[in-house]
């Protein structure tokens, strides 16, 4: 954590507005699929009844893809905000792995910049800023450039998509009920680390399917969440 | 107009939960650091929680169902383009969708 302590002397964290360019450029080749991910959630939102306010507010202040498309599966009258906090509270534990790995980043940044770039980690920008650190480079804002840079494509995008949304109203039902079942089983195959998740994933399934036919609401997603992941937890402990 | 505070508070809430798991591994990486299990369990949670989330769904949609989630899946798999696999299980689903069954 104090490599670059030399003698007596700390040498200060870089945070710099060349890194936060760097940062944003380093997010570049990903900026098409985060807009093209934005339009589907907005166009999805539309159609699912969400006002403009509330995707940009999505948007804005989730700014995490899987969580609002959870949020928005969940989204009916009454809204079932404790289930939706909960799924997004536990969709994002990895988060939690993540803001630990950058700690040693931030020794002696201040704490608004530091927060400010916590507000912003995504998947994406955390992963291309651990390639940058691996590359040699220790520039703190970074992580900063490159989740801005994807917080304002994710904004602009859903806003858009909201708009494609209510011009959209010609288009075949049945589709629009696949697009965001569709889109989960993309996001899902994008998840697939190796043969150790296929277990898990069967049993998450299987015990989501069990709990849907028992029980009203949406306990089948926590439930098969819980056991798929607590399973595969307990495989890779046991074979480690 | 209740409903529409209910939605602004939810998606606050929302984003609440997820800055704490932003900030929370910072916070407490000084006092706590996570064990083998718990590191496990953190990497498998998004993954069981979309099998979860689509398990019944995709079962519910029937044959033209199945069929798009899994070109969906097997393109996403073999491309990792997200908008190829994306388009390619649209359009999987619209033609059994159409097809006479």
């Amino acid at each position: 954590m104090y490599h670059y302590m030399i003698g007596s002397r700390v040498s200060p964290t870089p945070f710099s507005t060349f890194g936060l360019r760097r940062g944003a450029l380093g997010v570049l080749p990903i900026l098409p699929a985060a807009v093209a991910f934005g339009l589907v959630y907005g166009v999805a939102a539309a159609e699912k009844g969400m006002s403009l306010l509330e995707v940009g507010l999505s948007c804005m202040l989730i700014f995490a893809g899987a969580s609002q498309l959870v949020a928005l599966e969940l989204w009916q009258e009454p809204l079932p905000i404790a289930t939706m906090v909960i799924a997004v509270l536990v969709i994002n534990l990895r988060h939690l792995l993540m803001g630990a790995t950058v700690a040693p980043w931030f020794e002696g940044v201040g704490r608004l910049r530091t927060w400010l770039s916590l507000y912003l980690m995504t998947d994406e920008s955390w992963g291309v800023a651990v390639a940058d650190r691996r590359q040699g480079h220790a520039d703190a804002a970074f992580l900063m450039g490159a989740g801005a840079a994807l917080w304002l494509a994710w904004l602009s995008a859903g806003l858009a998509g909201h708009g494609m949304g209510n011009l959209t109203g010609n288009i075949d039902p049945a589709l629009f009920a696949w697009l965001i079942t569709g889109f989960f089983v993309v996001l899902l195959a994008g998840f697939w680390r190796g043969g150790g998740d296929l277990v898990p994933w069967l049993v998450a399934a299987a015990v989501a399917l069990m709990v849907k036919a028992l029980l009203p609401g949406t306990w089948y997603i926590l439930a098969g969440a819980l056991a798929g992941s607590l399973l595969g937890a307990w495989l890779h402990v046991r074979r480690a | 107009m209740s409903a529409g505070l209910e939605g602004v508070l939810a998606i606050m809430l929302m984003g609440l939960a997820t800055y704490a798991t932003r900030i929370g591994g910072f916070l407490l990486i000084r006092r706590f650091r996570p064990g083998p299990f718990l590191e496990a369990w953190f990497g498998h949670v998004p993954g069981a929680v979309f099998a979860a989330l689509v398990a019944p769904a995709v079962w519910s949609a029937g044959p033209a169902g199945w069929g798009g989630a899994l070109v969906g899946f097997a393109v996403m798999r073999w491309s990792g383009q997200f908008i190829v696999a994306l388009g390619s299980s649209l359009l999987a689903f619209l033609a059994l969708h159409h097809l006479p069954l």
